[in-house]
């Protein structure tokens, strides 16, 4: 190595021009790249609602999930608080909506005080997006809702699809979270989600009667209750304060509410 | 370049002889987080590799012109900036993996292999060997890697790269997975134990007492 090397001036040169070339490299490869990155989320939030109606099981091509949930699919904009549609929102202005971001900006989301955070996740947003689902003759045949709450590490996200009646389940699909692998994160495990298929969210007089039970104190023949997960309570009680916060007046209860009533079969 | 016999030993020198993990025990963070899939696992492998062949090969050549005051910043930036790249390929690319990869990708940039790779090899070699150096130093970690996610995956979950090989219990089977080896000390043990084996049939691996 010469000497020279240490001098300020061949220091400064080196430092800049490097950081110069490093610099192109990265935002080439960020900016060249986004439009490919865009397009998996967005495919991926896709797949994971078609999966919760069941129109999708398993892996799919990038082609055939776009074209079932642009058949299937449409999105709207519910306002939490009144349980409506937002009127004004069509689909294109619905997949457009950043839930993620609106639920972190002031200007578009609430804090949640300690009482009414039952999930533990600080912030809900104004609005929240939710995914109308149509069969091949274009009835309504779900209502699909985000919903999301801390688990024992994490916080996990799970799309939630219903029947028009507001209150059958038809699948819940967990896609994200970091629970513990091969204990909490069975979250994700077909087998656990299938026993949500056809229980209800709530009892005759209105009130959430979904209860996640130990692990094999389920009754199988309720309509209300499904097992926990062994060695994972904490996990399990986090997917029951998902479901109370998210059925709830804070939540999507309201919105729900309209619903049962007959808000999207009556027109 | 050097002769064949060389190239050889820079190459797969890493592997057993100077593992980079077992005997030099770099580089263990990551091999505790991703090994619980031999996919997760492999992807890493490839990332490694793929960042300490390249970063070596660009200290290398630009090694005669870093001021030393500021040579491990050069390293950095440089090492940083291929990390991102690799990130950024994998969200393009394996959407799926680099989601359960999360943030160990971008802590390649800690990986101390890389970091001691440059250091000790890329500043002092040519392009073409240090290039081999960082290849060597690539397989050695993913060996590693790779057993420790093989016994992870096959005891924890009965499966190997997602495909069931013996059925759960839960799912009708007979095989009662052992939960201990999906969580991250369990990795500890198992690369503890590779370390053994390597050190009885290696015997000059030992450290004097």
């Amino acid at each position: 190595m010469s000497s020279n090397n240490d001098s300020i001036s061949k220091t400064l040169i080196v430092v800049v021009s490097l950081c110069l070339v490093c610099a192109v490299v990265v935002s080439t490869a960020a900016v060249q790249l986004r439009p490919k990155q865009t397009q998996n989320k967005l495919l991926d939030s896709q797949v994971n609602i078609l999966r919760s109606v069941g129109l999708i099981e398993g892996k799919a091509s990038p082609q055939v999930i776009a074209d079932t949930f642009s058949k299937h699919v449409e999105s709207r904009l519910v306002n939490l608080e009144t349980g409506e549609i937002v009127a004004d929102c069509d689909t294109s202005c619905a997949e457009s909506y950043d839930y993620r971001r609106a639920m972190k900006d002031p200007e578009l989301s609430a804090a949640l005080d300690g009482a009414a955070d039952v999930a533990s996740i600080r912030r809900v947003a104004a609005r929240a997006p939710v995914y109308l689902t149509y069969d091949a003759d274009r009835n309504l045949k779900a209502v699909v809702l985000p919903v999301h709450g801390y688990g024992l590490w994490s916080t996990m996200h799970a799309f939630l699809a219903l029947e028009t009646d507001g209150n059958t389940v038809i699948g819940l699909n967990y896609y994200e979270q970091g629970e513990t692998p091969g204990l909490g994160a069975e979250i994700e495990n077909p087998r656990w989600k299938a026993q949500f298929e056809g229980k209800k969210l709530v009892n005759e007089a209105g009130e959430i009667a979904l209860e996640v039970k130990k692990p094999g104190n389920a009754n199988p023949d309720s309509a209300y209750e499904v097992d926990g997960l062994s060695g994972a309570t904490l996990t399990a009680n986090g997917v029951q304060n998902t479901f109370t916060f998210w059925i709830g007046e804070n939540g999507f209860g309201p919105f729900l509410q309209k619903v049962r009533q007959g808000a999207l079969t009556n027109g | 370049m050097a002769n064949a016999k060389e190239i050889k030993t820079v190459l797969f020198g890493p592997v057993f002889a100077n593992n980079p993990i077992a005997l030099q025990v770099l580089g263990i963070c990551s091999a505790l987080a991703v090994t619980t899939k031999m996919d997760t696992a492999l992807v890493m492998c490839f990332a490694l590799t793929f960042v300490v062949a390249f970063s070596n090969l660009f200290i290398s050549m630009i090694r005669n012109h870093i001021p030393s005051s500021v040579r491990i910043i050069v390293q950095m930036t440089i090492i940083a900036s291929l990390v991102i790249v690799v990130d950024q390929f994998l969200k393009a690319f394996a959407f799926d993996l680099s989601k359960q990869l999360s943030v160990f990708v971008g802590l390649i940039i800690t990986n101390c292999i890389v970091m001691g790779r440059a250091e000790a090899y890329a500043m002092k070699n040519s392009p073409g060997m240090s290039f081999l150096d960082g290849i060597g130093n690539g397989l050695g970690y993913s060996v590693v890697l790779l057993v420790v996610a093989f016994i992870r995956e096959l005891g924890g979950s009965g499966s190997l790269f997602g495909v069931q090989i013996m059925p759960l219990l839960s799912e009708g089977g007979w095989y009662q997975p052992m939960g201990f080896l999906l969580i991250a000390p369990s990795a500890f043990i198992i690369i503890g134990l590779f370390i053994w084996v390597l050190r009885a049939y290696r015997p000059e691996q030992v450290e004097k007492a």
